[in-house]
Formats: C-alpha cells, sequence, structure tokens
C-alpha cells in the first residue's frame, strides 16, 4: 500500500476538474433545495441537456463552441419551465417524484434510437471542444508540485471549470443577499406567509429552478468539453444522488457549502477507491474483486446521506436550525 | 477437453447469431467494431486498438460497463488488440479467442467482437457451457444498444403480424406487466399513506425479493443459508425483546436479544463457511415463498429499525426522503456486488409452447403469473376491505392523528403495512423476474413505474394504486403499436405528468389542495 501515491490521487481529484463540475452542479441544487426548499432529484437531467446542448450544435449543426453554451443554457430553461409548469403549484413530494422521472424520461429520449441521427444515440458523440484547448496558453508539459501534477489540458480545464464556480458563487452570494434572495428564503420558511405578502410565489419559485438548472446545465457543458465525448448513460439518476451527498456534506443553505462538499467528498471517495482497489490487488480481501470498488463507491455515498441525514443535516458549515425544512 | 470444446462452439454458434442481428439492427449508419468486457464481469479502463494491415485505425478504453466501440473508415479486415498490460491482476485473457482477433467487416456492419477474460489458472475449467451462452446471448441482446432498459415487448409480435393481433397480444403483455407493477405498487402507496413518506428504496425491496428468490431456487448453499440465518435470529431477537419488554428490568430485553443477534451472526458465519456442504434448493415456488417472507421481514425491518427511530427524533419528511435515497443506493449496489451484474433468468418455466386462447397466444407462465396476481390483488383487497387489521390500515392512512385519537396503535400498524408492502414488492419482483430477466437494475427501472402508477391513481390509496399500475402497464405496452419500444417507460412517465396538469389527486384520490 503506497499511502503517498493515494494521498497524492486524492488530491488531484479533490482539486481536479470533475469535483469542478459537481461542485458548479451542486451549487444549482443548493439554489433549489439550500434556499428555495425545492425538491429536486433529477439535477443530473439538466447536465444532460446541458452536455448535449454544446455536443449537439458542434457535432452535428457545426456550430461554434460558444453557440454550443448558448444551446445548453436554452436547453436548461426550457426544461425547468416544462418541469416547473404542471409541478411548482404542487406539494413538495410531487416535484420529487417528477424531477426523477423527467430526468430519466430525458435520458431514454436521447439514447433512442431515432435520435441517433442528431445525439448519436447509445454511442453518443465524440471530439466538440477543440475549440477550446485550441485556445489553450500553456505550452504542452506537466504542471505541479511533488506528485500532484496535472497536464497542461487539465490545468487549462480546471482554470475555466473552478473559474465558473467561482462566478457562480459571486453570483449566488449576491442573489442571496438581495430582497430576491430574501424572499426565496422566505419561501423555504413558509410558502404560506409569502404568499400572504403579495409575492407570487410560484413565479418566485420557477425562477430559481430556471437559474439552478442552467447551473446544473453548465456543470454538464464543462463534463463534455473536459471528456470530449459525451453519452446518456454518464447521466444515471445515481449522479444527482451524487450531488445530494455533496451538498448536504457541505452544507446546505450556504454559498460555499456545495463547493466544499465537492471538493471532500471527491477526496474521501478517492481514498476509499484506491485503498479499497490496492487491498483488492495485494489480495487482502479474498471476496473483493477490482470491479467490485466502483459499486461499493455507490453504496458508500448512500451511507454518507444516510448518516449525515441523522446525525448532522446541517453538514459542515450549515446552520441546523436553516435545515429544518419540511413539506408543508 | 470436452468442456472447453463445447465452450468454443458454442461462442462460435452465439458470434454467427449475432452477426446477422447486428447487419439487420443497423444498416443505416457506418462500420464499427464494438463489444463487451463482461465475462466473467465488466470490467473498466482495459485498452482495445484496432489495426488495419500495420496501420492503427483507433483505440480505446472500455467504459464502466466494460462496452468499449471504435469507428472504422469503411468495411475491409481488421486486427482487433487486446492490450494484456491493462488488465487488472485478477484476470487473464482467456486462450479462446485470445488477445487478438481477427475479423472482416461487411459494409454497413456494426461487428460484435467478443473478448474473454478468466480468473488466473481457471482459463479452461471454469469456463462452463451456460456461461459462455450466457456470455453470447449478452453479446446479442447488448448489441444494438437497446437492450439496457430491460422491458421486452410481447412475444409473438414482428413487423409483419396483423394490426389485430398485435392490439391483442399487446394488451395481455400490459396486462401482466401492469399486474406487476400493480402489485409491487401497493406497498408504495400505503406507505406513503401512513407515513406520508415516499420510499424510494421501494423499487430494491422489488430487486431484493426477485434476487432472493433466485438465490435459493439456484442452491443455496453458503451465501443463501447465511441469509437465512441471519433472518431467524433476527426475527428470534426482535421477538424476545418486544417479549420481554415490560416484564424483565429495564436492561434485560435489550441484553437478550442482542445476545441472540450475537448468536445468529455467529451462526451464519458458520454456516456460511460450511459453504456448499450445506447446499439445498427448492422449486421456484418454494423460493418464492422464501422471498416473500424475506421481503416482509426486511420491511418490517427497515420499519422498525430505520423509519420508527428517525420519526422518534422529529426528522423532517424532506430528510426521510433523503434517508431512503441512501439506503435505495446502498441496498442495489450491495445486491450487485453479491450477485453480479449479469442478467439471468431462472431455471424453470422458460421454453414454453403458447397456448392458443381465441384470439390470444399465451405462455402457460405468463398465464400463471396472471391468474396469481389477481388472486394476491384480491386477497389483498379482501384484507383491506373486511378484516381489522386492513381496516385499520386504511383508516391510518386517511388520517393518522384521527385513527390514533380512536384508539389504533399506529405504529403497530405502519409496521404492518411495512411487512405487507415488503413481502408485496418480493413478490412483484418474482413475478418480473419471471416475465422478464433477473438483474440488478430491475427494481429501479420499475420504480419510476411505480411512481408513475401511485401519482395516477391516487397517492396514499391501495385501489388507486391497482388502478393506476395497469393503467401505466397498458399504456406503456401499447405505445410499443406506434413508437419504438425503447421509450415505452417514458411514455407512461409522460402520462403522469399529464395527469399531474390535470388531476393532480389522481384518479381514485379525493379532491384535496395538494399545492
Amino acid at each position: 500500500m503506497d499511502f503517498l501515491y493515494i494521498l497524492a490521487t486524492a488530491i488531484e481529484t479533490a482539486i481536479g476538474p470533475i469535483a469542478a463540475v459537481y461542485a458548479l452542479a451542486a451549487i444549482g441544487l443548493n439554489l433549489h433545495f439550500g434556499y428555495t426548499g425545492l425538491l429536486n432529484f433529477g439535477q443530473v437531467g439538466f447536465m444532460l441537456v446541458g452536455g448535449y446542448g454544446v455536443a449537439v450544435s458542434v457535432s452535428t449543426f457545426g456550430l461554434p463552441l460558444w453557440a454550443g453554451v448558448l444551446a445548453s443554457i436554452g436547453c436548461a430553461v426550457l426544461l425547468a419551465l416544462l418541469l416547473g409548469i404542471p409541478t411548482l403549484r404542487l406539494r413538495a413530494d410531487y416535484l420529487s417524484i417528477c424531477t426523477i422521472a423527467v430526468a430519466e424520461v430525458a435520458r431514454l429520449v436521447y439514447r433512442a434510437e431515432f435520435a441517433r441521427d442528431v445525439t448519436g444515440g447509445v454511442y453518443g458523440l465524440q471530439g466538440f471542444a477543440s475549440a477550446f484547448y485550441d485556445a489553450n496558453p500553456f505550452p504542452r508539459g506537466d504542471y505541479g508540485i511533488g506528485d500532484i501534477s496535472f497536464s497542461a489540458r487539465d490545468l487549462w480545464m480546471m482554470i475555466a471549470a473552478w473559474g465558473l464556480v467561482l462566478v457562480a458563487s459571486v453570483v449566488m452570494w449576491l442573489l442571496i443577499h438581495s430582497p430576491w434572495g430574501r424572499v426565496i428564503k422566505g419561501i423555504r420558511e413558509d410558502e404560506e406567509a409569502v404568499r400572504s405578502l403579495g409575492k407570487n410565489v410560484f413565479a418566485y419559485k420557477m425562477q430559481s429552478l430556471v437559474l439552478g438548472g442552467v447551473f446544473g446545465a453548465l456543470a454538464g457543458a464543462l463534463i463534455a468539453v473536459n471528456q470530449q465525448t459525451i453519452t446518456p448513460d454518464q447521466f444515471m439518476p445515481q449522479v444527482t444522488f451524487y450531488l445530494w451527498a455533496m451538498l448536504l456534506l457541505g452544507g446546505a443553505g450556504r454559498t460555499l457549502g456545495p463547493v466544499l462538499g465537492a471538493v471532500v467528498m471527491w477526496f474521501l471517495l478517492t481514498v476509499f477507491d484506491e485503498t479499497l482497489r490496492s487491498l483488492a490487488a495485494t489480495g487482502v480481501l479474498p471476496f473483493l474483486q477490482g470491479s467490485d470498488v466502483g459499486a461499493l463507491r455507490h453504496a458508500m455515498v448512500g451511507l454518507a446521506l444516510l448518516l449525515l441525514i441523522v446525525f448532522r443535516p446541517q453538514g459542515i458549515i450549515g446552520n441546523r436550525k436553516e435545515m429544518l425544512v419540511n413539506v408543508k | 477437453m470436452r468442456r472447453r470444446l463445447v465452450t468454443v462452439l458454442l461462442a462460435v454458434i452465439a458470434a454467427i447469431l449475432a452477426v446477422p442481428a447486428m447487419a439487420v439492427a443497423d444498416d443505416q449508419s457506418g462500420e464499427n467494431l464494438n463489444g463487451q468486457i463482461r465475462i466473467p464481469e465488466t470490467v473498466e479502463g482495459i485498452d482495445i486498438t484496432v489495426f488495419q494491415g500495420d496501420e492503427e485505425i483507433g483505440a480505446v478504453t472500455t467504459g464502466s460497463d466494460g462496452s468499449w466501440e471504435v469507428e472504422l473508415p469503411g468495411p475491409g479486415d481488421y486486427r482487433v488488440v487486446l492490450d494484456q498490460e491493462s488488465v487488472p491482476d485478477e484476470f487473464v485473457v482467456d486462450e479462446s479467442p485470445g488477445a487478438e482477433i481477427e475479423v472482416s467487416v461487411r459494409p454497413g456492419q456494426q461487428r460484435t467482437v467478443i473478448f474473454r477474460l478468466a480468473p488466473p489458472g481457471q482459463e479452461e475449467a471454469e469456463a462452463s457451457p451456460s456461461e459462455s451462452a450466457d456470455s453470447g446471448g449478452g453479446a446479442d441482446a447488448e448489441a444494438d444498444g437497446g437492450g439496457e432498459e430491460g422491458v421486452t415487448t410481447a412475444p409473438g409480435v414482428s413487423a409483419g403480424t396483423p394490426f389485430g393481433t398485435k392490439v391483442v397480444q399487446l394488451a395481455v403483455a400490459g396486462l401482466i406487466f401492469g399486474l406487476i407493477i400493480a402489485i409491487s405498487a401497493i406497498g408504495l402507496s400505503l406507505i406513503f399513506g401512513t407515513t406520508k413518506m415516499i420510499n424510494f428504496a421501494h423499487g430494491d425491496l422489488v430487486t431484493f425479493g426477485a434476487v432472493m428468490a433466485m438465490l435459493f431456487s439456484t442452491g443455496a448453499g453458503g451465501f443463501g443459508n447465511s441469509l437465512l440465518v441471519l433472518l431467524v435470529a433476527g426475527l428470534l431477537a426482535a421477538g424476545a425483546g418486544s417479549l420481554l419488554s415490560g416484564r424483565a428490568p429495564r436492561p434485560v430485553p435489550a441484553v437478550v436479544a442482542a445476545v441472540i443477534a450475537l448468536v445468529g451472526v455467529a451462526a451464519s458465519t458458520v454456516v456460511g463457511i460450511q459453504g456448499e456442504a450445506l447446499d439445498w434448493e427448492v422449486p421456484l415456488a418454494g423460493a418464492a415463498l422464501v422471498a416473500v417472507l424475506m421481503g416482509a421481514a426486511f420491511g418490517a425491518g427497515l420499519e422498525r429499525y430505520v423509519w420508527r427511530p428517525l420519526r422518534n427524533r422529529n426528522v423532517a419528511l424532506i430528510q426521510m426522503f433523503i434517508v431512503s435515497i441512501g439506503i435505495s443506493l446502498m441496498l442495489r449496489h450491495i445486491l450487485l456486488v453479491a450477485f453480479g451484474g449479469t442478467r439471468q433468468r431462472y431455471d424453470e418455466f422458460q421454453l414454453q409452447e403458447m397456448w392458443r386462447l381465441g384470439p390470444i397466444a399465451i405462455t402457460p407462465r405468463d398465464l400463471s403469473i396472471v391468474g396469481l396476481s389477481v388472486l394476491v390483488l384480491v386477497l389483498v383487497a379482501c384484507m383491506l376491505q373486511f378484516t381489522r387489521i386492513g381496516k385499520a390500515m386504511r383508516a391510518v392512512a386517511d388520517n393518522r392523528d384521527l385513527a390514533e385519537s380512536s384508539g389504533i396503535d399506529v405504529n403497530r400498524v405502519t409496521l404492518y403495512v411495512w411487512s405487507l408492502g415488503g413481502g408485496l414488492s418480493a413478490l412483484g419482483g418474482v413475478f418480473y423476474g419471471l416475465n422478464q430477466t433477473v438483474y440488478w437494475q430491475m427494481g429501479f427501472h420499475l420504480l419510476l413505474l411505480m411512481f408513475a402508477a401511485v401519482t395516477l391513481g391516487g397517492l396514499g390509496t391501495a385501489y388507486g394504486a391497482m388502478v393506476g399500475g395497469l393503467v401505466i402497464g397498458l399504456v406503456a405496452q401499447l405505445s410499443t403499436l406506434w413508437f419504438p419500444s425503447q421509450l415505452m417507460n417514458a411514455w407512461a412517465l409522460a402520462i403522469m405528468i399529464v395527469v399531474l396538469l390535470v388531476r393532480p389527486q389522481g384518479i381514485l384520490g379525493r379532491r384535496e389542495r395538494v399545492g
């Protein structure tokens, strides 16, 4: 067992582009759940339309990359409207069922046979983000300290992704400390009270859903750009549950909660993964096979969700009082 | 050596079968080579390179499900090489067909290439005929990429069938599917009614039932015995604990329960180590019974040891949803680790002759599923309508506080609801596995349809779940008359969203303010 290697890998993952992507999507989820009290179990649906917004515009229709990003934002707005109009007037549990269902339907539609000309079906699309990498200002080579190193490509991607996370966090902070933010938090605490003050609760919830969805879509676009390839089956419902675990770990209802949650979560997951993998390789655990590690990791996330809710619902930096929201 | 020969033969046959199917499935798009490393299990991160002559055409790494694909410039002869360095240490590449395969690709063909891995030293012995048949069939099913979403359409329906026959056959398939959804969803709806909680882990109770039936019908040596002993010990511990509580001084019941549980764990370990020495198996019907009992006990255990303590801690409902998601993630992936990711079928009742009843063609297996499901639904309805506990369940589902203040022991009723729900969903899982295949995600896919069924029928009502399940099953199957079968679940979920728009309380739900 090489602890230094495990530690280095874990740090690389924790500050790498993937963690940034999840942080961005979790920021959107934080707006939905942490501030507005919307139970969105389908954030991965927004990531899906965001990722495919970029991929389809560039690969299938030959548009430039920036137009692809605009398209993915447009798709997210559309999805939020489609989702919100029937369900936002209903109780929170209806929204939760509908979001999980809509995200799954979206995945089924994108991977369906008839959509293959546009989305590439199950095989997805590849090679649409060369414009982004051509703009890379760093010369080829590895950058880093000690065992932690990133290629020039990863470094460029990380700067873009974390930059976006920073912008999103600042936007969130400004929004939440504005009158709009106070109304949103009021809706989370007591919808009826806000309604009796003459606010249009439905419109506010819809704005929150749209904005959080756009953050999700940007995260999806980053996934697409980072991997240069996209398939519908990357967007399984588990991704949403990962986001929930990160949000709850960091602390819902805090600007930095989702960011912290994503970094810590990826660090812990990688440590868990690599430790199990090296244990399996040395043969200490005879019943464990290398390919089971991924599945065990999902199970760990489930356990983490359970324990967090029971013992520390406010997460690392959250405020316990703010997390006592309930379905009315 | 004979076994090996059989393996090779079967692999060849499977490849021959797979190739024409591929050619029919996709003759529009360009050529490619694809496959999935999934025997004995899916392996991620294996490098595969495709050469034409000495020129490299493309290189890929297998994805998380072990699948890979390389686009080809055109038809011709190709050499596919699997990098042995990238294979995890616990496997070696099987000598047949080896790590290097030469294939010729016809115009427009999307050819599946099968690599086989085996544990080191067992390359020859372990590849049993059934396994390799599975690999062939698996490659076939995965090849068009549509196989994953599970539900197949009705038997005997192909392009040439007249429309009327198609309608009848699909309606029958929809009826079966709907009954399965209804059976599994009753528990979901009653649980929502009694505790106002949406149980996101309900789908995995379905998988649990199907997998348990599989375990006990195919020889339950070792692992199955351990599980059974654990179950019995748990029941004994809980029973002794509740029997003694109130009659003995405070620490005694807890200590007795803990001792029994510990003895149970020890015994189950011993039985597990004994392994195949205590092997036994029952016919599928018996295994189904065991599975239902285990499902009921599991549901009751969840209520008693997870949900009731959480309710006593005043954990809010939203938080409970998240806990149920956590439980479902855990359960699903533990089942995946314990039983593997391949699709399996029950041994019994597989290849059956169709019976013709007028315009309907149905296998005896499906007919008995229909009969048994209807019987179970009627029994559950009678139970809810005429027995004391049934009436109490409906009363608690209707108004928990009122039921409590009129002297009903709400906690006890909730416990019964959970065990009823667990048992019924396990039964639903056995039927679903019998009708389709057993695999680790079956319950999760069914869960979304169960949600659709309970919302459609009216959240919290048992009869609503039955009606909603039937409607969803029929809609899903009949939609394949006009639309691609990959989208059948999407249509069922779309129906749910439309219903929420026009009648949020569902078909049988009482009109109340829900927003």
